[in-house]
């Protein structure tokens, strides 16, 4: 069983309802350390002046700011701690929107919610959000950091998906469609044809991230002292007509569904 | 700023490739949809020289340059296995210039928390024709085409999206990336007379919009630290280093102008990369470096060794 990262307080209306977070995303990307090849240990960072080269200690960094002209304002202690969110356990859920108004293009990190304790409270705030279609537009402050989330119903449970900031998304307005000639009828209707016959029902599990494999397989083998080595694939030919490559394209497929 | 905004997003094109579908094939540009969050602060020498990282050994103390470091992989059962960075390029998928649109799906059935990051795909060339094509189709009957490709040494699965006569591409985890529910532990439903679901359904409605406030969405930590910081230059407390980073210098405003801070702002946040592009070129693989100068037309690069490659790509970045 996954283990909760966070526990938080979901504030509607007059209601506490106590839940916990579970990461429902993981990163499953070969991490490496930098080691040293001579002496095999690891390596860390520090910061050094590159004018002199000189170490300089923790306690001696400064943090600041660049400004236009060269130059920088430097944040003291006391000046980087003002700026550090209160700490709170309350989840601010104080506006509910179509679930739909929020595009996935705001996505960050989902979790999924469960409760902590009262599962009747947690369960009412499921129904009610499912009967309502709707879901909650949430804020937060979660290990120091300030989050702006989505509270939505999957299924039968709770979860939260942060989201990003405004300015960070470009929606789809901020670049023109391209401009030229209406697609005739001809290629319009190849085109539905073969669009048709790729189509099929979406299977996540199908889809596997072979370099991680290759590498977790290559590492696994270098550890009981073998090589291994993995065969390329081949590259494909380029266009020319687009009614012939349409028309080819779907003479192909037609091939395979009556061989 | 929308014409500003695509100026500067025509400007960042990432990967430059061919989506191909059947036997058609349509040259894009990709570019990225997102900008990520404000940059952090630097950090600073008490007299305001920037600072650069440098790696060592934390019980000798001694500097270990970079043609020192090699990757190591931590084992379960305790021990390292080291990994050239050529070997990992070696095992990279072949570097195709294609995005291979395996299968068309109905949108809805990809449940959004899949998706990890956006790109807009622009037609390149004279592909406008079937790029408008595929556009319209699928936009059409709400089709969404899964394809893969391959960008900087790593294989990415995404969903190609048609909306306003625009492609997006969205990177999507891995299925086995994302946890299942039934992995936590969720207690059953105990037996409820529905008199809370009927408070919280009043306090739902009471409180509903159909359109999501951008202002929910501000970050007030960035406009905590602009205010601050705008503050202290009005007061003039600004260090200025004799030793500043080569081409750190802005442009010149010492005409005693008033300071745009949030343009600063602003504009650091159109200059930083992605976390991926952030990794110092001496950690890139030689293939990464290659694909970085191509991007950067830079001439004579495929007879360069990667320390080459490094120096040329550093110095147009």
């Amino acid at each position: 069983m996954a283990r909760a990262m966070w526990k938080g307080v979901l504030r509607v209306g007059d209601e506490g309802i106590p839940v916990k977070f579970y990461s429902a995303a993981r990163d499953r990307t070969v991490r490496f350390r930098l080691l040293d090849r001579t002496t095999g240990r690891r390596v860390r960072q520090r910061m050094i002046r590159p004018d002199t080269g000189d170490v300089v200690p923790r306690e001696e960094i400064h943090r600041g700011y660049p400004v236009p002209g060269g130059g920088h304002v430097i944040l003291d202690e006391s000046e980087l701690e003002a700026l550090e969110p209160e700490k709170s356990r309350d989840i601010r859920v104080e506006t509910f929107l179509p679930p739909a108004v929020i595009g996935h293009v705001w996505y960050r990190r989902p979790y999924h919610l469960g409760p902590d304790g009262g599962a009747a409270t947690y369960y009412a705030l499921v129904d009610a959000l499912a009967e309502e279609e709707m879901a909650g537009l949430a804020h937060w402050t979660m290990r120091n950091t300030r989050y702006v989330g989505a509270l939505r119903v999957v299924g039968d449970h709770l979860m939260m998906v942060t989201l990003r900031r405004a300015g960070e998304v470009l929606e789809t307005g901020s670049i023109d469609a391209p401009e030229g000639r209406e697609p005739q009828p001809r290629e319009l209707r190849m085109a539905e044809q073969l669009v048709d016959a790729l189509s099929d029902d979406f299977d996540p599990e199908a889809f596997r991230d072979e370099y991680r494999d290759r590498v977790l397989d290559f590492i696994q083998a270098r550890a009981r002292g073998e090589n291994i080595r993995f065969p390329r694939a081949a590259d494909r030919a380029g266009s020319e007509d687009l009614a012939e490559r349409l028309e080819a394209s779907l003479a192909v497929l037609e091939e395979r569904k009556s061989a | 700023m929308p014409d500003e905004l695509a100026g500067a997003i025509r400007g960042r094109r990432v990967w430059t490739g061919t989506i191909s579908f059947g036997l058609v094939s349509v040259p894009v540009d990709l570019l990225p949809a997102q900008r990520p969050g404000p940059p952090g602060l630097r950090m600073l020498a008490p007299d305001g020289t920037p600072l650069s990282r440098q790696y060592h050994d934390p019980d000798t103390g001694a500097e270990v340059t970079s043609d020192q470091i090699i990757r190591g992989y931590e084992l379960d059962e305790g021990g390292w296995v080291t990994v050239e960075n050529d070997e990992l390029s070696d095992l990279a998928p072949e570097k195709s210039r294609d995005i291979d649109l395996r299968v068309f799906v109905p949108q809805e059935q990809i449940d959004p928390i899949y998706f990890e990051r956006a790109y807009f795909l622009t037609p390149s060339g004279d592909s406008r024709k079937a790029y408008r094509l595929l556009t319209r189709v699928m936009e059409a009957g709400r089709r969404v085409g899964i394809a893969s490709f391959v960008m900087r040494g790593r294989e990415y699965l995404i969903a190609l999206l048609a909306d306003g006569g625009v492609l997006r591409a969205e990177t999507m985890r891995f299925h086995d990336e994302i946890r299942p529910v039934s992995e936590i532990d969720l207690p059953d439903r105990p037996p409820d007379d529905g008199s809370l679901v009927k408070r919280l359904k009043k306090v739902v409605r009471a409180n509903s919009s159909d359109t999501l406030d951008m202002a929910l969405l501000e970050d007030e930590e960035a406009e905590r630290l602009e205010d601050l910081v705008r503050g202290k230059v009005d007061a003039g407390d600004v260090v200025a280093s004799e030793v500043e980073q080569a081409g750190g210098g802005d442009e010149d405003t010492s005409d005693g102008d008033v300071i745009d801070l949030l343009e600063v702002i602003r504009r650091s946040l159109a200059e930083q990369v992605p976390d991926e592009e952030a990794r110092p070129l001496s950690d890139l693989t030689r293939d990464e470096l290659y694909e970085r100068a191509q991007e950067l037309d830079i001439p004579g690069r495929s007879s360069m060794r990667k320390a080459e490659l490094v120096e040329a790509v550093r110095g147009r970045a």
